[in-house]
């Protein structure tokens, strides 16, 4: 009893001896960050684990945009939002449209397309994006919107035709089969039976390309320069062009850029994790 | 929708099986049916048409516009003679094998810890993807303060605790590469802890005690239980990692900015400096020598998921 009790007690030690260093490690970079944004601006340096008097006012200020770096956030944050909702939807319409038409309806050629999605999909976005960038000036894009929309969604779609085409080659074959015998359109299996049943996978895809695209830094501040059409991403970037810069409000605007995305990926954690984990690596 | 299984067959082979089975069918009621498929034909083609298009447009002109304007000789001879460049193929080297070996013990090592069903440990875990759940810049901007020589709380908690000046971190090439890793692995460990978490939770619990009843140790276990069914998913998941660890941007970017001295840039970020240097032809050109480093790690990739 008592032996078995120490042994209880030495593995739950070893744990905590791997559980602690983990939460610190975790915790800490984001601690910092919180710290800041609640630190007057005289005593957010002062190396304290808790400021003195804790306060709003950096969230004040921001809201108000009352400095120079913030004098367009809520465009920027509005800039941000839509973008990523525009990438969202239009990933979504996108590689539905194409997983649906490689799973169910086998279009010729399928497979090929499925390959060359994948094989973008590889290829690093960091690798892909001077000649990107050289392509919205050829264009006539660049500095408009539009251009990072899209951008993203070329990112963003190959991935989510793969992860949509999996869970699609999944369902039933039978269901197409009896939509056929009933004389149902290729449309009407498209709306009627096979987004329903693809609901959650939509969510994951959908998610991660929204994410995606509100995270989004190095496309952002290449396509978008004018102040008030770039990203908040961009807006914080640009606060590391001064020594000076004022670090407790670049934290504080920070962990407002970070909310949503967080909210979001803990909302549809689910979703996430059985939807992309499973995707990401087939062994 | 409990039917014969002899029709399931029919979803895994491609084309070929599939337009027979549909044919055997369309052969009962003759002609409306035959009509039907060539229409369900056509919107296969319409559907597939929006993202062809964009592949077309922001991926294969990208590309040939790419490899077009770096086709000058002219251009390698001055990226080869530009000392950065050989500096920055030996970080990105350095950074990729040491950042994601040690990634992926961690990981390895992480997600057997995370198996445990203890309270503490599930909520550990909900705070262990943070890194991950959070978008990089303003993370990455924090640590970059907290390592501020002057105002940074890194040194004036050494100061506190030694009375002693921190080394000027970000300031040191090799502490800067090594700070941009440590980033790095911040931000992606979550991930990769999850996926072999997921491939640890796969392997059925009756082989580990099967084990234990054989009195078998902790590492023989892992030797002979885990690591057998896990060496597929570890290998694709390093290689993966490997892709993923040569395109990030973030990690340098935004921790040092490629500085001292442009002394930590790795591939991804150098083609940006030739960019803001107004050199297009070498940004392309240092991006074409990357790719024997990368399409290998592709291939490989494009070979395990296509099977």
């Amino acid at each position: 009893m008592s032996r078995s009790a120490l042994k209880l007690v030495t593995t739950e030690a070893k744990l905590l001896l791997i559980g602690i260093p983990v939460f610190f490690w975790t915790i800490i970079p984001i601690y910092h960050m919180f710290l800041f944004s609640i630190s007057a601006k005289d005593q957010a340096t002062s190396g304290r684990l808790w400021p003195k008097d804790p306060t709003w006012r950096n969230f004040e200020f921001v809201f108000q945009q009352k400095h120079f770096y913030l004098d367009h956030f809520w465009a920027q944050l509005g800039n941000s939002f839509i973008i990523a909702i525009s990438v969202g939807v239009l990933t979504l319409f996108i590689s539905t449209c194409a997983a649906f038409a490689i799973s169910r309806l086998k279009v010729r050629g399928g497979r090929t397309v499925m390959n060359l999605a994948l094989f973008t999909y590889f290829i690093p976005a960091a690798f892909l994006a001077v000649p990107m960038y050289k392509t919205m000036g050829n264009y006539g894009l660049l500095n408009h919107q539009l251009s990072l929309v899209l951008a993203m969604v070329t990112i963003a779609s190959p991935y989510c035709i793969w992860v949509l085409k999996q869970a699609s080659d999944k369902l039933p074959w039978e269901l197409d089969e009896a939509a056929r015998m009933d004389g149902a359109t290729a449309l009407q299996l498209f709306r009627l039976v096979y987004l329903p049943l693809m609901v959650p996978s939509l969510v994951a895809v959908g998610t991660y390309a929204l994410l995606l695209a509100w995270n989004e830094y190095l496309y952002a501040f290449l396509l978008l320069s004018r102040d008030t059409s770039v990203t908040l991403a961009v807006a914080l970037g640009n606060f590391l062009a001064a020594d000076d810069s004022p670090w407790e409000l670049l934290m504080a605007t920070g962990l407002i850029y970070a909310l949503p995305p967080a909210a979001i990926y803990y909302a549809f954690k689910r979703y996430m994790v059985s939807g992309l984990t499973a995707g990401a690596v087939k062994s | 929708m409990a039917v014969p299984s002899g029709l399931r067959a029919a979803p895994h082979f491609p084309e070929t099986a599939m337009s027979t089975v549909a044919l055997d069918l369309t052969d009962v009621p003759a002609k409306p049916a035959r009509k039907a498929m060539t229409s369900w034909e056509k919107w296969g083609l319409v559907l597939v048409v929006p993202y062809l298009l964009i592949f077309v447009v922001f991926v294969i002109y990208p590309v040939g516009y790419g490899l077009w304007l770096a086709r000058h000789p002219a251009s390698y001879e001055r990226l080869f003679a530009d000392p950065i460049f050989f500096r920055t193929l030996i970080n990105t080297i350095v950074f990729v094998v040491v950042a994601v070996n040690l990634k992926m013990l961690l990981a390895m090592g992480l997600s057997g810890f995370f198996l445990s069903t203890r309270w503490w440990v599930k909520i550990l875990s909900v705070i262990f993807i943070l890194p991950w759940a959070v978008p990089s810049i303003p993370t990455i901007l924090s640590m970059r303060f907290m390592l501020n020589p002057e105002w940074g709380v890194v040194n004036a908690l050494i100061y506190r605790l030694t009375g002693l000046d921190g080394p000027n971190w970000l300031n040191d090439p090799m502490l800067a590469l090594s700070l941009s890793m440590l980033a790095h692995i911040w931000k992606s460990l979550p991930f990769w802890t999850l996926i072999l978490l997921a491939g640890r939770m796969a392997i059925p619990a009756e082989q580990y005690e099967a084990a234990s009843v054989d009195g078998a140790s902790m590492w023989q276990k892992f030797r002979f239980i885990t690591w057998p069914s896990m060496r597929s998913l570890f290998l694709t998941s390093t290689i993966l990692s490997m892709i993923w660890t040569l395109g990030d941007f973030n990690s340098v970017y935004l921790l040092t900015g490629g500085g001292p001295a442009d002394l930590t840039h790795v591939l991804a970020t150098l083609g940006i400096r030739y960019l803001r240097l107004d050199q297009v032809d070498l940004s392309l050109a240092s991006i074409v020598v990357a790719l024997p480093l990368v399409l290998p790690l592709v291939y490989f990739m494009m070979k395990r998921l296509s099977k």
